[in-house]
């Protein structure tokens, strides 16, 4: 049951990258591969109607950790304190900035929410990989009770210190990592969603962010088996979850032909399938622990950190059902909503 | 420069390990009171929402969808607002109520991750379809979005309600052997005999404030001589709406409130009431400060045996006063009292102003009587104020417990996050929320200056002639023209 929940979580957090991966790229990058006000609110049309519903995945995720490990939820949370509060502040920002722009039409009044849109979106992927790194290579939790807390940096040469802070040289380039691969995602759907000059320069900044996510990924997969040799044990215990990386790389290979090719949904797709393939690699890595600790004996397993059997399973019904409804009505929006944006 | 930091002594205190729990109390408080100004006005509203696109069902007047476009633009920036400011809330439970939310997690958790795929989801997914969506998809879309965002807040406003209403009467748990609280009946959670009347009454308290804004900003047109068609909708919808929720928050929410109080949280009934003996026949204060050095109320305005009555159904039951129970187990009794009686207050005076609104819009005097509109312009703030007093007596008055009877809040909180973060995060959380007030006031501003957009190439008899039939009081006129036909 603990299993079923896991997975539960992490498709939750990987719908959520996927989902509020591309609005968070497209904002991360448009003031770049827009050049004027109709190519920017030509963007902004291609994301408005659906970035709301896709951040809900977020507070979805968060309730659900709270159902099923509600020692992770408040372990994680406490610990990550800071970033998390930065986080929270910059999901302020980003969802005003995308909603006032278009309320009053007034140059300056649109080009001050441009920029916060923009502020806010930027350093959120960045962030969302540094808390996904931190995980990978584990908190310093205490001996006494579990809690912990992390100052945003202590010591950032040397990740594997005993109290090791949110940012370090490791952690800050998977963010580095992290936020390539959402500003590939954004340009990838912008390309797809887009016509014209927009769909063209999109296009270039797309090539662009796949020469950097490759090399990134490249960089971090050797370094962080390097660092953290522990992390490939459970790969070798169970060779079947190779399937996951070579997903990862399958659709990166992917984004690249389809970009050369021009083959605009063929590239978000591959994109789709790289991200995929990232976030369940990472999960199939951890599991069966959820909040690997620096000393391995106090990590979070699934076992310690969930809540009784009868709350997960009361609440896997519940949930399940609601999760099907969630997906059937956003089937339906994004249907809704599907074709090009003219300019 | 001494005796500035001799007044700055109370706040530098708080910085000692001892009153971290103040600080996280003050964060998560600030929070949530900012953040409920916006969701008490979106339940509201969304449900005159669908009164209008209804109207603009049945009847396909262009007018009904110019007014419910009008407000949609209102209730968009505070759908919002309101949205953005309860995500630090959600993520609170964790950050700032991390020992709180290990133990009951297992409980509540439920409801919490419920709101999310039942509730969030359709409302968020509904409105991106109805505000971008609305024209292009036809009427019927139109109206079955309206209805859905509906449906979402208002299943989200239950499902945070059970939460609350588990704090508030823990039901259907048992403590595991490691400390920890397991839920045993997952229905009995959802229908906590708690919920039901706070559900009401809450939800009452949305209506009064979408209803109050409504009619006050519809009288602020017929007073402009502006939008003057909109203007006799908006205060009629307004006034019939309002009348009708702040009645229903005296009888039967607000009466089954504290009847509820008196069964179960004699201590929060006593100190609302500023209650400090146990009297048999108890008294109802209207006025008066409470003092606790005397233990009684100074210069006190009162009703002999009504407060007996209200709580008991019986003019010579007992009521239990403060010093029945220990000092540790008494909540802040001024800011429960004050909070208790500016509601009660308030919401009198609601219901006596919506009353007279209401008789005079039936005699057919309303429109024409512009002290009525200045009234129903400038009362149009003060649901807010009430609604938020409300929850400070819920809320305050619950301590010092934050599980009623189970924990007690100084044993909640995140005990590893020091005073300075949390005084950074109150910071930063004041500052964008200023920012986020300035917005919406400019937003709203504009809107209301700039007004519905009049029907444009529309009959213009025929539309008279329908905004005369829902006005009540109002029938001959709609006969006439009938006749002139």
């Amino acid at each position: 049951m603990q299993t079923v929940w896991f997975i539960f979580i992490a498709f939750i957090l990987t719908m959520y990258v996927l989902l509020d991966g591309f609005d968070l790229g497209a904002g991360a990058i448009y003031p770049f591969v827009t050049k004027d006000d109709r190519e920017r609110r030509a963007v902004q049309r291609a994301i408005l109607p659906l970035w709301d519903g896709n951040e809900t995945w977020l507070v979805a995720a968060g309730g659900g950790l709270f159902l099923s490990f509600p020692l992770l939820y408040s372990v994680s949370l406490s610990g990550f304190y800071l970033a998390v509060f930065v986080v929270l502040w910059l999901l302020i920002l980003r969802g005003i900035g995308l909603e006032m722009r278009g309320l009053l039409d007034n140059d300056l009044w649109r080009s001050f929410w441009d920029g916060v849109f923009f502020i806010g979106s930027l350093p959120l992927p960045f962030f969302f990989g540094v808390a996904l790194a931190n995980v990978m290579r584990g908190v310093p939790i205490g001996q006494d009770g579990s809690y912990f807390f992390q100052a945003l940096w202590t010591d950032p040469l040397h990740p594997l210190s005993k109290n090791p802070g949110i940012l370090d040289w490791y952690t800050v380039m998977i963010g580095l990592l992290a936020l390539c691969a959402v500003i590939l995602h954004g340009t990838t759907y912008l390309t797809m969603k887009t016509t014209g000059g927009l769909r063209n320069s999109s296009r270039i900044f797309a090539g662009a962010f796949w020469v950097a996510t490759v090399g990134l990924t490249a960089l971090a997969t050797p370094l962080t088996f390097y660092l953290l040799p522990q992390r490939l044990s459970h790969f070798e215990s169970a060779p079947w979850g190779f399937v996951f990386p070579a997903v990862a790389i399958g659709g990166i290979l992917t984004v690249g032909y389809a970009l050369m090719k021009g083959r605009d949904g063929l590239s978000f797709g591959g994109s789709c399938a790289y991200i995929v393939g990232m976030m369940s690699s990472t999960a199939f890595a951890i599991y069966p622990k959820v909040l690997p600790a620096v000393d391995p004996s106090r990590s979070l397993t699934i076992y310690n950190a969930s809540a009784p059997h009868h709350s997960l399973v009361v609440g896997l019904i519940a949930w399940g059902l609601g999760l099907l409804l969630a997906c059937a009505y956003f089937a339906i929006i994004y249907r809704m909503f599907r074709g090009r944006v003219e300019v | 420069m001494n005796a500035v930091l001799m007044g700055l002594q109370p706040v530098l205190a708080l910085q000692d390990a001892g009153n971290t729990v103040l600080l996280h109390r003050w964060q998560f408080g600030f929070n949530l009171i900012y953040h409920y100004l916006y969701p008490q006005l979106t339940m509201g509203l969304v449900l005159l929402i669908v009164v209008l696109e209804t109207l603009y069902l049945r009847r396909g007047h262009e007018f009904y969808k110019k007014a419910a476009d009008f407000w949609v633009r209102i209730f968009a920036p505070a759908f919002v607002i309101g949205a953005v400011t309860g995500i630090p809330l959600e993520f609170g439970f964790g950050t700032n109520w991390a020992v709180f939310s290990t133990v009951s997690g297992g409980v509540i958790g439920q409801t919490v991750a419920l709101e999310g795929v039942f509730a969030f989801f359709v409302e968020s997914a509904f409105l991106g379809l109805y505000l971008y969506g609305g024209d292009a998809f036809g009427k019927r879309v139109r109206w079955f979005s309206a209805f859905m965002v509906f449906l979402g807040s208002w299943a989200s406003g239950y499902f945070i309600l059970t939460v609350n209403a588990w704090m508030q009467n823990p039901v259907s748990y048992r403590t595991l052997p490691d400390g920890n609280l397991a839920i045993v009946h997952f229905w009995k959670l959802l229908l906590n005999p708690w919920v039901f009347h706070q559900y009401i009454h809450v939800m009452g308290g949305a209506v009064v404030t979408g209803s109050f804004a409504m009619a006050g900003i519809g009288a602020f047109y017929l007073l402009t001589r502006r939008e003057v068609q909109f203007g006799r909708l908006f205060v009629t919808v307004g006034v019939i709406f309002g009348l009708a929720s702040s009645l229903w928050m005296i009888y039967p929410s607000g009466d089954m409130e504290s009847a509820a109080l008196a069964e179960k949280q004699p201590i929060k009934l006593a100190a609302a009431e500023g209650l400090f003996h146990t009297e048999k026949g108890a008294s109802l204060t209207f006025i008066g400060q409470p003092n606790l050095q005397t233990m009684q109320i100074d210069n006190p305005i009162e009703l002999p045996k009504i407060l007996s009555f209200l709580s008991y159904r019986s003019f010579e039951a007992t009521v239990k006063g403060l010093e029945a129970f220990p000092r540790s187990l008494w909540p802040n009794v001024p800011l429960t009292y004050y909070s208790y009686h500016i509601m009660v207050g308030l919401g009198t005076i609601f219901a006596a102003v919506m009353l007279l609104a209401a008789l005079m819009l039936w005699r057919g005097w309303l429109f024409r009587s512009r002290r009525m509109l200045w009234l129903l312009l400038l009362i149009m703030p003060f649901p807010f104020i009430t609604n938020t007093v409300g929850w400070i007596v819920t809320e305050v008055g619950r301590q010092p417990w934050i599980v009623y009877g189970v924990m007690k809040t100084s044993e909640g909180a995140s005990h590893l996050v020091n005073a300075g973060n949390v005084y950074f995060t109150i910071v930063g959380l004041a500052g964008l929320f200023l920012l986020l007030s300035v917005l919406y006031v400019i937003v709203v501003l504009k809107e209301v200056y700039e007004g519905p957009e009049g029907p444009v190439d529309e009959d213009l008899e025929k539309l008279e002639a329908e905004i005369q039939g829902i006005l009540p009081g109002q029938r001959p006129a709609r006969d006439v023209v009938r006749e002139r036909r």
